[in-house]
């Protein structure tokens, strides 16, 4: 989230799309109820199914599912159309007024420029500003701009030309939403800016129903330009929000549990980077930033955190002469993202695999694949607080006792602890760093997941030991400084990933210096040099000298806001809505006096507030330094610029990857051409002319916990069995009535379950097709209290959906694709 | 559950005072429900549950996201969830937490023929001492919401207490606590009437909701339990809340003029045979044919 959970109380306005809050993050949610209640604000609510949190929307639209880029393409067209923009904001705090070369092709015919058909790539040389570069790989330093934006080359020119084909008609051709609703909602998100006036804000909204699409990453960039039109981002009610779908997936990306990056979203080194320097060149920005204006370029800072991070990889191992121990980071070749490694397993390359805290089989896509991909591995192990789908995969439906005995794979299986049982902390959707203490202990043999780790990394590095290897040096000069090695304390653990000094540093703005052994005070004492080690440089400041930040419980909030800034910690430099430079107009003063997060403060010569501004502290209005610091341009992208974004540098529309029609925008070119599709025999792809006619999504109830709770009575009581959602239209054309068994078909595999007939979900006429849409809760499989019970077809839904991936995240398109529907 | 602090003002099946009946004035506690908050998130059932520490029982798809069809003697609260279409095609999924009202004129009360086993605090809370209960389920018949329940193993009829054993500790129902979008408000019965009254104003003003209502039907006396409703003149679209509720007739009847028919009639033998006895005396018992038991 750009801000946080509960400044959504101060919203005027919600759009909630890719995401059902009221369902999967009720607590949440409250926030949203808050802000109608205190604030009478609006909240619209777009989704394939009238959802929970739709039951209290202020308007309802439903869309067909992966349509989303159309639909807030089409906000983006009727607010420009509209003037429902924030004009200063977009001129001075967004790249609007950037010019772009001039052979920069719009995708009339579904490509940008430089599309090479054989090999399925972009050559991007053109996606980019005009002005002099270093490279073809390279912003120019200083771009050429109109401040008038109307020249015809200039970003907003462009991005108007572009969406001005997604038209109120286009819109409903594409999303399945009548032009009139689509125009009501239109007029109501954008009613905030209504004249330009600045004082109201409006909050987006979402989750993975929008992220897990072949253009996911292009439907969250889609609404980040939309709230940059409006001037939404960086203010308190404003903001791009994710809503993160388990309780440290937040922590989890910032500590790189993703193969392209390092802590702190460093980037990963590739095999060409064969010095520290050739990494940090390579991925160091510069400036490129209008000539009159002012840019921070914070990311210009990457080699203290790189250097940093790598001391505290590797301790005293790193040295200056050894480049800091560079060589000992893998360089990743391609991509290794969750669905290229089950796919390497598949093929056979890839000989095990570890699953910590996640049901593999059932989480990723195209189960069956993933299964078959297990049982072709050596060994896996498993370590969990149930036995599930992954740890029982060689007993999953269809294999027969025989064919058990064939499976070579050996299964470990160890005993986990549960969450309760387990002290550090659950970085949340807002970017805190919240620690919490055990409330029991582990069971039985159940071990604390840092233990196992510990114990297996010992194990290892004890055989690299004895045995040497081709590359024993990164796994034995490892920094494991921690009083109990194995057994780590999550403490010291949070302590190391704050840093210390290793040498004396002084800071020369404040002139303070912390001392050799010192805890950080934060990420602007790191250095490149060597003295300082820190984990993950955003998270340096939340265990500082003065205690642990993380674990702070303040509950006082003198501005009302909803600020509470002693209570626990947040990434970066406890600073809790980003960007919030943007808050304010171009002299420094909040655009809306009663929503005051930070200000320039003329006396002081200082920008302070009720927030910590995310900003140069000293840089007076008048430099003109923008808002969006971690851009090397200082401004926010409404054109993503040279290699941001691997399918375009504005969103374009394409169908899902199985999709019921042609893309009326351009037929030929109906999907993402840099989505990744898999090639084995089990990555088959469905159509309309297969009989799969039947559009199908996947979700979460609230009743459950993705694949855990179906072990716990009480859930069961609540929600006791699979189901599937289907239109009542579509049940009275098939005779079919609610609790009859439907069997669903996709290309890739089945599932049986009940039908749950219902209002909730209506048919939809897309591109003057009929079409209908169905929805199934994932949280059933082979394993649980019904399944046990034999009360269940014992199928998993991920058996259905595929795993072509979007090309920036890499994640797979779990949530639109083509079925049959058939009694059972 | 009895508590001695919390003070008793009517009991079920009871001639003469109640004891402190009127010693001293205690507010009227209420619940509000704002089903136009609610996203059915089923936390209150959980934390009800939970909190009285009931066994789990099996459910089975029905074809709804409901728990299971209604209340039962142990699961005393309860989403109800509707799909409603409107007349003009619009719709709406509405959704209830339904469980016992707290009615202040109970029915259940009126119709227990048991000493105590239902009985009526101060504070307006309805609750049953399932050691009185005498398993009659008449209460049932009284009840004009479909609420009290009858254990078959244990031959008790159960309800909602509104955590009578936490609000005497000055603590909220469970269900009020864990309700995460605070949909559940709770308090004294005049705060709850003006919180209700104020949302209704501001769901009309708002949000469009012209017939926007508080639920707190005067046929039972007004409620321990009020809904603020999108639309009060439809309350059975809410998974069959009455319009009307009130005691049914035959209850009134049985505990009201029939009882005392009854006791007349009653006392009537009771004279009748006294008279009988002080005119014939007592029956006279031959005493012949004994020495044939030897």
């Amino acid at each position: 989230m750009t801000n946080g959970w509960i400044d959504i109380k101060n919203t005027d306005m919600m759009l909630i799309m890719g995401g059902n809050p009221a369902e999967n993050h009720p607590c949440g949610f409250k926030w949203s109820i808050e802000a109608k209640r205190q604030r009478n604000a609006k909240m619209i609510v777009v989704d394939p199914r009238f959802t929970r949190t739709a039951a209290v929307a202020d308007q309802f639209l439903q869309i067909r599912t992966g349509s989303d880029i159309a639909f807030l393409g089409g906000l983006i067209r009727y607010a420009i159309e509209n003037n429902r923009i924030a004009r200063d904001y977009l001129v001075h705090y967004t790249n609007a007024a950037f010019l772009i070369r001039d052979g920069f092709k719009l995708p009339e015919d579904g490509l940008y420029s430089g599309f090479d058909a054989a090999a399925g790539t972009y050559d991007k040389a053109t996606w980019n500003y005009q002005g002099q570069a270093s490279g073809p790989a390279a912003l120019p330093a200083s771009p050429a701009f109109d401040l008038k934006l109307e020249d015809p080359r200039c970003v907003f020119q462009l991005l108007k030309q572009h969406y001005s084909r997604y038209t109120p008609e286009m819109v409903e051709r594409i999303t399945g939403i009548p032009k009139d609703q689509f125009l009501k909602a239109a007029d109501l998100f954008t009613s905030i800016r209504k004249d330009g006036d600045m004082k109201k804000v409006g909050t987006i909204i979402y989750a993975v129903g929008w992220t897990q699409h072949s253009s996911g990453t292009q439907t969250i960039r889609t609404a980040a330009m939309l709230q940059l039109l409006l001037g939404n981002v960086g203010r308190a009610g404003g903001g791009v929000n994710a809503l993160r779908g388990h309780s440290n997936i937040q922590g989890a990306t910032d500590l790189a549990g993703i193969f392209d990056i390092l802590p702190g979203y460093l980037k990963m080194p590739a095999p060409g980077d064969a010095t520290l320097k050739a990494y940090l060149d390579r991925t160091t920005p510069t400036v490129s930033k209008p000539g009159p204006w002012d840019s921070w370029n914070y990311w210009s800072n990457t080699p203290r955190f790189a250097v940093s991070l790598l001391k505290a990889m590797y301790g005293d191992a790193a040295t200056k002469e050894n480049d800091w121990a560079f060589h000992y980071l893998p360089k990743i070749d391609r991509k290794y993202s969750w669905a290229e490694i089950w796919d390497d397993m598949y093929r056979g390359t890839v000989k095990g695999i570890f699953a910590f805290g996640m049901n593999g089989v059932a989480i990723g896509p195209n189960s069956r694949k993933n299964i078959d991909a297990l049982k072709k591995a050596d060994w896996l192990v498993v370590c969990e607080i149930y036995p599930d789908e992954t740890s029982e995969f060689w007993k999953s439906p269809g294999i027969t006792p025989e064919q058990m005995k064939q499976i070579p794979t050996t299964v470990y299986r160890l005993p986990g602890a549960g969450f309760a049982e387990k002290d550090g902390t659950f970085v949340n959707s807002a970017r805190w760093l919240q620690w919490k203490n055990a409330a029991l202990p582990p069971p039985g043999e159940a071990r604390l997941d840092q233990e196992i780790l510990a114990r297996i990394f010992l194990k290892v590095r004890e055989l690299y030991q004895k045995e040497g290897g081709k590359f024993p040096d990164p796994i034995l000069r490892a920094n494991w400084n921690y009083t109990d090695p194995h057994n780590p304390s999550l403490a010291e653990v949070a302590r190391e990933i704050n840093g210390r000094a290793l040498a004396d540093v002084t800071d020369p703005a404040t002139n303070t210096t912390i001392k050799a052994g010192q805890q950080l005070p934060g990420f602007g004492f790191l250095r490149d040099d060597g003295s300082t080690s820190s984990g993950n440089w955003l998270y340096c400041g939340s265990w500082t000298e003065a205690g642990a930040m993380m674990q702070r419980r303040g509950t006082d909030d003198p501005s009302g806001l909803g600020i509470y800034s002693n209570w626990a910690w947040s990434w970066p430099a406890n600073r809790r809505v980003l960007y919030n430079r943007a808050s304010c107009d171009l002299n420094g003063k909040p655009w809306d006096a009663d929503r005051r997060q930070v200000w320039w403060n003329e006396a002081q010569q200082r920008w302070v507030g009720n927030d910590v501004p995310d900003f140069k502290a000293d840089s007076k209005p008048k430099d003109h330094m923008g808002p969006f610091i971690m851009n090397p341009e200082g401004v926010g992208r409404l054109f993503g610029p040279l290699a941001a974004f691997a399918d375009g540098p504005f969103p374009e529309h394409y169908e899902p990857t199985e999709s019921p029609i042609d893309n009326p925008l351009h037929p030929k070119q109906s999907h993402n051409p840099m989505a990744k599709r898999f090639k084995s025999d089990l990555d088959k792809i469905g159509s309309v002319a297969e009989g799969y006619n039947i559009v199908c999504t996947t979700y979460r109830l609230t009743e459950h916990y993705h694949y855990w709770t179906k072990n716990n009575p009480m859930n069961v009581q609540l929600v006791p069995e699979p189901f599937v959602e289907i239109p009542a239209e579509l049940a009275d054309e098939m005779g079919l009535r609610g609790g009859e068994r439907v069997k669903v078909s996709s290309a890739r595999g089945q599932y049986i379950a009940k039908a749950m007939v219902t209002r909730r979900i209506k048919g939809m006429t897309i591109d003057g097709k009929k079409t209908y849409q169905i929805g199934i809760p994932i949280h059933w499989g082979y394993r649980g209290i019904a399944e046990d019970a034999g009360k269940t077809s014992l199928t998993n839904v991920n058996q259905l959906s595929l795993a072509v991936t979007d090309p920036n995240a890499n994640t797979p398109e779990f949530k639109g694709f083509l079925v049959k529907l058939e009694k059972a | 559950m009895s508590s001695s602090t919390l003070r008793i003002q009517k009991i079920s099946g009871h001639a003469g005072p109640v004891p402190g009946q009127g010693t001293q004035r205690e507010e009227t506690v209420a619940k509000l429900i704002d089903t136009t908050t609610c996203i059915g998130c089923k936390a209150c059932e959980v934390a009800c549950v939970e909190w009285n520490d009931m066994p789990f029982r099996e459910t089975v798809f029905d074809n709804t996201y409901q728990t299971m069809p209604s209340t039962e003697w142990n699961y005393w609260t309860l989403i109800r969830f509707n799909e409603h279409t409107h007349d003009d095609g619009s719709f709406q999924w509405l959704m209830r937490k339904d469980g016992c009202m707290h009615c202040a004129d109970p029915g259940c009360l009126a119709a227990c023929p048991a000493d105590g086993a239902i009985v009526q605090y101060q504070n307006g809370i309805v609750d049953f001492q399932q050691e009185n209960c005498i398993g009659c389920q008449y209460c049932a018949t009284g009840c004009p919401f479909n609420i009290p329940k009858f254990n078959p193993h244990t031959k008790k009829v159960f309800k909602c207490t509104l955590c009578s054993d936490r609000v005497e500790q000055g603590l909220e129902p469970a269900c009020i606590k864990a309700c995460p979008t605070g949909c559940l408000h709770f308090g004294t019965k005049d705060d709850m009437k003006a919180l209700g009254a104020a949302r209704v104003e501001q769901l009309k003003e708002h949000s469009g909701y012209q017939n926007a209502g508080l639920y707190d039907p005067p046929g039972v006396g007004g409620t321990g339990v009020m809904y603020v409703l999108h639309d009060i003149t439809a309350p059975e679209t809410y998974g069959g809340l009455p319009a009307n509720p009130s005691v049914p007739w035959s209850v009134r009847l049985w505990k009201g003029p029939l009882k005392w028919l009854g006791n007349a009639a009653m006392i009537g033998g009771l004279i009748g045979v006294t008279m009988h006895y002080l005119r014939f005396g007592p029956k006279q018992v031959k005493e012949e044919g004994e020495g044939d038991r030897t």
